[in-house]
């Protein structure tokens, strides 16, 4: 197969569109492209990312306006036929709010926008999104948000966890999900969630800006890692790592 | 026309952080009286409909597909019919 093809929509708003489109055009060889949010079709595309921002300015709720976006309809569509949608940070409140993902994302317990690097612990590596991860690997990945507190009821609660649907938890550099490794009071650590079919991810952290090594931190590439895997079949080689360190 | 004037609030069994900050500067001005404080959104919509019961429909229906959120929020409204001059 040929290149991945990723579709990056952008909202107005949206201010981590072009960190994604980076990683997964520049960085990794990928096709990916932006898709305004006023466009009715996602056209032929393999990945959806829901990028991180502020979508609409966060007015009402995160992510309550962006959700009426007409390029959502078709996302609903694309999702519901088992096609591979990555939320990240705002996106993971969009896709709450779309009905995509189960629960929902309220402020931050500490009242306080957090922006600094977490530690979130791989729950499950069988997924299309961690495939490139090993079971309670932890990664450290920078979180910004100030609506990053993730809620649902008790039986939500109760699915997700059954269908092994927690896909990271916030936890310590040595992997143990304690209190103070919790960076906004989510329920059980809860840092990221996937759909019940396993083909919709949302996650408050960021692994675009994690991804390139002049930056510091690449444990992010394994998510974007593993979803190319996931179609082309190639694992990534340490020949090519080397390449991309240039 | 109408006037809906809607209260959207965290439900009752979410912890409401900015309540509880809110009540500790209530507190630290003296008025040991005052407890459980809730914030929440005040909103209001003019409603052009022909009756007050099709402007609650209308608004009931606006409140649970935009306005509250289920898994998070409460709503309550009124509805107020506004004379026309």
């Amino acid at each position: 197969m040929g290149k991945v093809k990723f579709g990056i929509v952008v909202f107005p708003g949206s201010n981590c569109d072009h960190d994604a489109q980076y990683v997964a055009g520049d960085m990794m060889g990928q096709d990916a492209r932006f898709i305004w949010h006023k466009e009715s079709s996602l056209g032929d595309i393999d990945v959806v990312i829901l990028p991180g921002g502020f979508a609409y300015g966060d007015y009402l709720r995160c992510g309550a306006i962006a959700r009426f976006s007409p390029i959502m309809k078709d996302v609903v569509t694309f999702a519901r036929k088992g096609g591979t949608v990555l939320g990240i940070c705002n996106g993971f409140q969009v896709l709450t709010e779309a009905g995509l993902l189960p629960g929902a994302l309220l402020r931050n317990s500490s009242l306080r926008f957090v922006c600094k690097y977490v530690n979130i612990r791989v729950e499950n590596c069988t997924t299309r999104f961690t495939s490139a991860c090993s079971k309670g690997e932890v990664l450290e990945i920078p979180v910004a948000h100030g609506d990053g507190n993730y809620f649902a009821d008790n039986d939500t609660v109760r699915r997700l966890v059954d269908n092994n649907q927690v896909i990271f938890k916030y936890c310590t550099r040595e992997g143990d999900v304690t209190e103070s490794s919790n960076p906004n009071g989510s329920l059980m650590n809860i840092a990221g969630i996937m759909n019940e079919s396993g083909n919709v991810l949302g996650l408050m952290p960021h692994p675009e800006r994690a991804a390139d090594p002049l930056l510091g931190h690449t444990d992010g590439r394994k998510i974007f890692d593993s979803i190319v895997q996931g179609f082309t079949g190639i694992e990534r080689t340490t020949e090519t790592i080397s390449m991309e360190r240039r | 026309m109408y006037l809906s004037k809607i209260t959207v609030t965290l439900r009752k069994s979410i912890l409401d952080p900015q309540g509880k900050a809110v009540e500790h500067g209530i507190h630290s001005l003296g008025f040991e009286s005052v407890e459980d404080v809730r914030i929440g959104k005040f909103i209001e919509l003019s409603v052009n409909a022909s009756s007050k019961n099709e402007a609650e429909l209308v608004t009931r229906d606006v409140c649970q597909k935009l306005l509250a959120n289920p898994v998070m929020e409460d709503f309550s409204f009124v509805v107020e019919e506004v004379k026309e001059d």
